[in-house]
């Protein structure tokens, strides 16, 4: 299908998305101080980022590589983290879906968090826009959240020996994960979710190459399940009763 | 330190990997629907994944000597409900700064 680019929605998908620049710009910068310190060179940095552009599954690959974790750990945790893109290519499919094969393909390559987040919310207030618009704004949001990514990356690494170790610099990396899973703790089945994951990540604590991480978090993702499960059905019974 | 060639198997495969991941539905499957029970799971994949990575930094920080560190619990903590109340930049913004308020009232 043809496409006809529209300036006025690309300016609007990277207005909408501006906001996002004050997380990318810490976060990504934040990446390159930390992989630069865990030895890595300017280039493998950049190239990490520009390669995986995934910020929660670079740091866990960094962290377990770090640790000498088997390689399959290693690709299985971090990849772990990155299947709740699954969900945003699927969320996509009815906006985007028609759109050419050529597209999709790019559109696929920047698909981050708050990108998905943000078009679909647009899409769904605006069911009428046309598709050279929905594509257009992607294209939008994906500009203003991806190039500062790299960009920053890039200074982090530059800078980043810069920080003094009295800063704990290194606490700075769990403190990014809560940031991210803490504002998903919107009701009962995640804060169940987040709850057997940590007490799991405890208890397997002990087990070689990081299997408690895996053990952990599939643990957490059926105890979510189930509480979602239970809640319907008794949403159903209450309906019914 | 990590090795050059494990560096970049880890990088390359991640990166093809989570490629397929996002083009799944997008570029492969079209329009087709994924089956309820999976699209439930698929839904906890992130608070699952990511308190289960963070909770052993956090008790067995290498930083400390993989000592557990009571300022970094209590900070770790403050940031989680700052995250959870208020937002994303507050966990970090609060996170980091209870730990150096923490450290410097210590002495540390």
């Amino acid at each position: 299908m043809k496409i006809d680019w529209n300036r006025r929605a690309f300016w609007h998908g990277l207005r909408d998305c501006s906001p996002f620049i004050v997380i990318v710009v810490p976060f990504s910068a934040l990446f390159g101080m930390v992989a630069t310190d865990a030895g890595l060179d300017l280039i493998q940095v950049v190239a990490m980022s520009a390669i995986v552009i995934a910020g929660s599954a670079q740091f866990t690959a960094l962290s377990l590589l770090q640790e000498g974790a088997p390689v399959f750990v290693v690709l299985l945790a971090s990849l772990a983290v990155n299947m709740r893109m699954a969900m945003y290519s699927a969320a996509l499919v009815p906006h985007l879906g028609k759109a050419s094969l050529r597209l999709r393909a790019l559109m696929a390559y920047v698909m981050v968090d708050q990108v998905y987040a943000v078009s679909v919310q647009t899409y769904e207030a605006k069911p009428e826009m046309p598709l050279g618009e929905k594509v257009s704004y992607y294209f939008g949001c994906i500009t203003i959240v991806c190039i500062p990514w790299y960009i920053c990356t890039f200074l982090g690494a530059l800078l980043g020996k810069a920080i003094p170790a009295s800063l704990s610099p290194d606490f700075a990396v769990p403190v990014c994960f809560i940031a991210l899973f803490a504002p998903m703790l919107r009701s009962l089945p995640y804060i169940v979710a987040a709850g057997v994951s940590i007490v799991a990540a405890i208890a397997f604590a002990g087990l070689p190459w990081n299997f408690g991480l895996i053990v952990a978090a599939i643990l957490a993702m059926l105890a979510g399940a189930q509480v979602e499960f239970w809640q319907k059905r008794r949403m159903r019974a209450k309906v019914a009763g | 330190m990590i090795d050059d060639s494990t560096f970049w198997l880890v990088t390359l495969v991640l990166g093809a990997g989570t490629y397929l991941i996002r083009f799944s539905f997008l570029g492969l499957l079209g329009g087709r629907q994924l089956p309820e029970w999976l699209l439930v799971h698929l839904r906890y994949v992130g608070v699952a994944v990511l308190p289960a990575l963070v909770t052993p930094m956090i008790i067995w920080p290498a930083a400390a000597g993989g000592q557990p560190d009571p300022l970094r619990m209590v900070a770790a903590l403050a940031a989680l409900v700052a995250g959870w109340r208020l937002g994303v930049l507050w966990a970090i913004g609060v996170g980091m700064g209870s730990l150096w308020g923490l450290q410097w009232a210590w002495g540390g």
